[in-house]
């Protein structure tokens, strides 16, 4: 099969044949990672853009380098929004990225919709590498990855989610992967991070520790933001701690040969025990590894449908954007010369003005 | 209406002839299973490099390293194509280094597989020789490359296909013109 | 000078009156109504309405013309041409506006512009509290002398009660309503949504129906206390509706509106973080649709008010947290308001009554009746002619609409204030009287 997403912006949307797909090629690509030159040269003379509005060490470090082991050249803006307040709308910064013509703009930012609204202006390929409180597309596919590769098929295992899923994108990418391949998904928390919604997503429902990690095969831990007590999701980090951090004894609840994940950065001592955040059933640091490969397949699917994509465009709608401009920038002289209208429809005959005035003087 | 003529150029036990004879060329030029590796390029150069590595190992008493490369990753013609190709898996289970390496096919065309797949492989290491074994050379060479162990060489047109059909993937063994 | 407005069905729930009747025109003023053919004799320009409803001019209770301050989004003057396309012949505006009308300066100011313009007839509402800022009580004797009509922090909640209270209690003294805007702040927390499934999915922060709930008992609750009047603006849920609904039925003077967005859609609407889906409070569920509805038919719900909120494009393409609340409605109310009348809702001239009869009885003015004598505001429609909204072709200076690229039924042909006639379909124009 082929990929035909023109964008990532998210789990939803994306069929179990999909994801199954892109994780078998994020699985073809783990072994670039082990090898002793760690690089291929696909990407070679594309340019990716981590616009990322929210600092990140993980996700950021780990795009850029997915995409320098594609050899593709990764460039980082970290922009705060409240540099964005004074100036610059979203926008703005995409067009103007845009128009260095990269061959994808993996986009962080704290509202949620943010890479839908860049998707919108359609310029090149957009990955959400996190949005507000929505998705995390990149980050659920690294964990269902690393799911597989010690319990095999997730279908009919049982996956319990633990901590703050309201404000969760990472649970919110995690319960539509897992569901969409077949996993039976529990959701633990106290009952202000765990909205009534949730049911409808086809998930058990948990607000004791212990009963909902009972014969669990993985145990997901999501990163409590501590700001959240402030505004009275809970009383303090110590009675959060105290029904909800994952202890040796509450893990004696799951299945013996249960995994843990934790997407990072982690609260030791808040939602997860050092005891077990360190000890053999975690399986954290393989997610980072993993979440190499899963960003490699991912630049490698929507950036090298790009020159297809764009030329398509170019012949539907006329309008001579990317690829085909560029190769003309490089000659004008040719271009002046020799102007072809039979291969030429509507605003692509910009050039010329630029041109013309010149010309003019000088007869 | 008929379509156009269907030959088969090699059967099941051309074949099998064709790779007995390219197991003894390869032991005779390499003095022996030595250092020997053989990596097959996705996805029937894998069958058969397996194949030969049996019959090598049927000779010699000693199998072969075998190994398996997707070229995927290193085409020429990224993005180019009308379809995506998908990614398999590459695996060298050995150092490459002081090797002397057997690359696998199913046909020889263009050249721009192999050259994508020496690409791949001297990524994994230096080896001490590369050399290229294919079932069928079927002419029309765009690079500088050629086979050290052929089993047919059949002239083509560019419009004419060849289909290498395995067991393994096809359930049967034959070679096709179409 | 005379107009004869010929051959329309007209329909003047004021006067139960439904029935095919030729107008007669003098001076601005209503002369006289007559079976078709009347006023064959008169000599008078002639305003063919066949095909036509002819209606008393529509009233919009609850609309933001943005000025002074906020041109950019909206004036008197492209705010009043929006309204008597959409068939609009008075306004009553917000004083949500750059300064705040909060006393009787801006509330004349505003008067001025829109006598300027000559379009729409224009009824400011003053503000309840200095700024808006829901501390102390604006110039409200002031700005009624000045023009004011009506009452309203609008845009935000009086979280206030005690000062809740006390404008009730104040404004008795003018016989002015006091339109609120229901929210608690406390509840809404900075929500951009409807708080429920789709808030959930797309990780919005949602507002719950109880903010708005809550709010409406409360008002209800100070309304029995100071036998105020309490007009509660854009009602969003079913729960709100019924609250009315005992209200009304226990004698107090508490009356609702109903912006058409909220009658026609739901959360639905914000899949894909469409910002023009975005507005205070927030599109609802399917059931409170439908309750819309109900209100709408027993009178729960006494009018319809578009909550016309002009925004930017810059305010509008921008994260879905960020961006403006607000539609734009002046142009499209009639026709949405007219699918309910098809879907079987209420009848025809219980839409005209929505629309014209019972605002301009909640802010005592002396329209919505076609009744001899009275000034000649009237709407011309034809229910059956459809249209597609194109947000470039709106006469608003904004364009923020939800309901780009639908196709509507039902278009306004002609729309007169005091006998001037302020729009003309283009469609119909050359059309032989």
């Amino acid at each position: 099969m082929t990929f035909s997403q023109r964008h990532f912006l998210g789990i939803e949307g994306l069929s179990r044949d999909e994801l199954l797909f892109v994780l078998h090629t994020a699985e073809s690509f783990r072994e670039i990672s082990e090898r002793e030159v760690k690089k291929v040269p696909t990407l070679r003379g594309k340019t990716i853009i981590n616009l990322f509005y929210e600092s990140s060490t993980r996700t950021r470090s780990s795009f850029e380098i997915a995409a320098k082991r594609l050899s593709a050249d990764a460039i980082n803006i970290s922009a705060s929004t409240s540099s964005v307040n004074k100036g610059e709308t979203l926008l703005d910064t995409a067009r103007n990225l845009c128009a260095m013509r990269p061959a994808a703009l993996v986009i962080r930012h704290p509202a949620s919709g943010a890479p839908h609204l860049l998707a919108r202006l359609d310029q090149c390929p957009v990955i959400n590498a996190g949005d507000g409180a929505h998705e995390h597309p990149t980050q659920a596919l690294l964990d269902v990855m690393t799911i597989r590769e010690h319990l095999g098929d997730v279908a009919g295992k049982s996956i319990a989610i633990v901590g703050d899923i309201l404000h969760s994108r990472v649970a919110r990418s995690n319960i539509l992967a897992l569901t969409t391949l077949g996993a039976q998904v529990r959701l633990i928390g106290p009952p202000t991070l765990l909205p009534l919604e949730c049911s409808r997503w086809g998930v058990e429902r948990h607000t004791n520790l212990r009963a909902g990690l009972a014969g669990v095969d993985a145990i997901m831990m999501l990163r409590l933001q501590r700001e959240r007590q402030m505004r009275n999701f809970f009383p303090s980090l110590d009675e959060y701690a105290r029904g909800f951090c994952l202890t040796v004894e509450a893990l004696k609840e799951a299945k013996p040969n249960v995994i843990i994940l934790h997407p990072g950065p982690m609260n030791r001592g808040v939602e997860i025990d050092s005891r077990v955040a360190d000890g053999p059933y975690s399986v954290i640091l393989e997610q980072v590894t993993n979440g190499v490969a899963v960003r490699m397949a991912v630049l490698y699917l929507l950036t090298t449908q790009e020159r297809l994509a764009t030329q398509e465009q170019s012949v539907t709608n006329g309008q001579a954007v990317g690829q085909e401009r560029t190769d003309r920038q490089t000659q004008p002289g040719a271009w002046a010369e020799r102007p072809q209208p039979g291969q030429e429809k509507g605003p692509s005959r910009q050039p010329e003005p630029f041109l013309l005035p010149e010309r003019a003087v000088g007869q | 209406m008929p379509q156009a003529a269907q030959r088969i150029v090699l059967d099941s036990a051309a074949i099998s002839r064709a790779l007995t004879r390219i197991a003894h060329e390869i032991l005779e030029r390499n003095q022996g299973g030595d250092q020997l590796a053989l990596v097959g390029i996705h996805t029937r150069g894998v069958d058969l490099s397996v194949r030969l590595a049996d019959k090598i190992a049927a000779v010699e008493g000693v199998r072969p390293q075998c190994g398996a490369i997707d070229i995927t990753l290193y085409r020429d013609d990224v993005g180019r194509t009308r379809t995506q190709p998908e990614v398999h898996g590459t695996s060298i289970p050995f150092a490459v280094d002081t090797m002397r390496i057997v690359l696998v096919d199913d046909v020889l065309y263009t050249g721009r597989t192999v050259r994508a797949a020496m690409d791949a492989l001297v990524d994994f290491g230096r080896p001490k020789s590369i050399q290229l074994a294919v079932l069928v050379d079927r002419g029309h060479r765009e690079l500088p490359i050629r086979p050290d162990y052929v089993g047919k060489n059949i002239p083509t047109s560019y419009e004419e296909r060849v289909s290498v059909c395995l067991v393994e993937h096809d359930g049967q063994d034959r070679v096709v013109i179409e | 000078m005379r107009m004869v407005v010929q051959n329309g069905t007209v329909i003047d729930p004021a006067n139960r009156l439904e029935a095919d009747r030729d107008l007669l025109i003098e001076e601005g003023v209503i002369r006289e109504l007559g079976r078709p053919g009347s006023f064959a004799a008169v000599e008078a320009q002639r305003i063919d309405a066949s095909g036509c409803v002819v209606a008393p001019g529509l009233i919009d209770m609850h609309v933001h013309l943005r000025e002074p301050g906020y041109e950019y989004k909206e004036t008197v003057l492209t705010g009043t041409q929006a309204a008597v396309a959409g068939g609009f012949t008075a306004l009553a505006c917000m004083a949500n506006t750059s300064p705040v009308n909060d006393n009787g300066a801006v509330t004349r100011f505003i008067v001025e512009q829109a006598r300027a313009a000559g379009l729409a007839r224009v009824f400011p509402i003053g503000a309840l509290s200095k700024g808006l800022h829901g501390e102390e009580l604006a110039a409200i004797g002031e700005m009624v002398e000045a023009g004011a009509v009506a009452i309203s922090d609008d845009g935000r909640p009086v979280m206030d009660a005690n000062l809740m209270r006390r404008a009730l209690e104040y404004c008795s003294m003018f016989d002015v309503p006091i339109s609120v805007h229901e929210e608690d702040l406390h509840l809404s927390a900075g929500g951009s949504m409807n708080e429920g499934p789709t808030s959930v999915r797309l990780g919005i922060r949602g507002v719950p129906s109880v903010a708005e709930e809550v709010m409406v008992a409360r008002d209800i609750a100070l309304a029995r206390l100071t036998r105020g009047r309490v007009h509660i603006a854009h009602v969003s849920t079913r729960r709100a509706v019924a609250l009315v609904r005992q209200a009304k039925a226990e004698g107090l003077a508490v009356t609702a509106e109903v912006a058409p967005h909220h009658f026609t859609l739901t959360e639905a609407a914000v899949e894909g973080y469409d910002t023009h889906a975005k507005m205070s409070p927030p599109l609802r569920l399917a059931d409170d649709v439908t309750a819309m509805k109900e209100g709408l038919r027993d009178g729960s719900i006494d009018a319809i008010a578009t909550d016309h909120a002009p925004h930017h494009r810059d305010e509008k393409e921008v994260e879905f947290d960020q961006a403006a609340h607000g539609v734009t409605g002046l142009e499209t109310a009639l026709p949405l308001t007219l699918k309910l009348v098809r879907d079987g809702v209420f009848c025809l001239s219980e839409a005209v009554r929505k629309l014209s009869v019972n605002p301009a009885r909640i802010l005592g003015l002396p329209y919505g009746t076609l009744a001899v004598g009275r000034p000649a505001d009237l709407t011309l429609f034809d229910t059956r002619a459809t249209w597609r909204v194109d947000p470039l072709a709106s006469r608003s200076r904004s364009q923020n609409t939800p309901f780009a690229g639908w196709e509507l039924t039902g278009k306004v042909r002609l729309t007169m204030v005091e006998g001037r006639i302020v729009y003309a379909d283009c469609e119909q124009e050359g059309k032989p009287a």
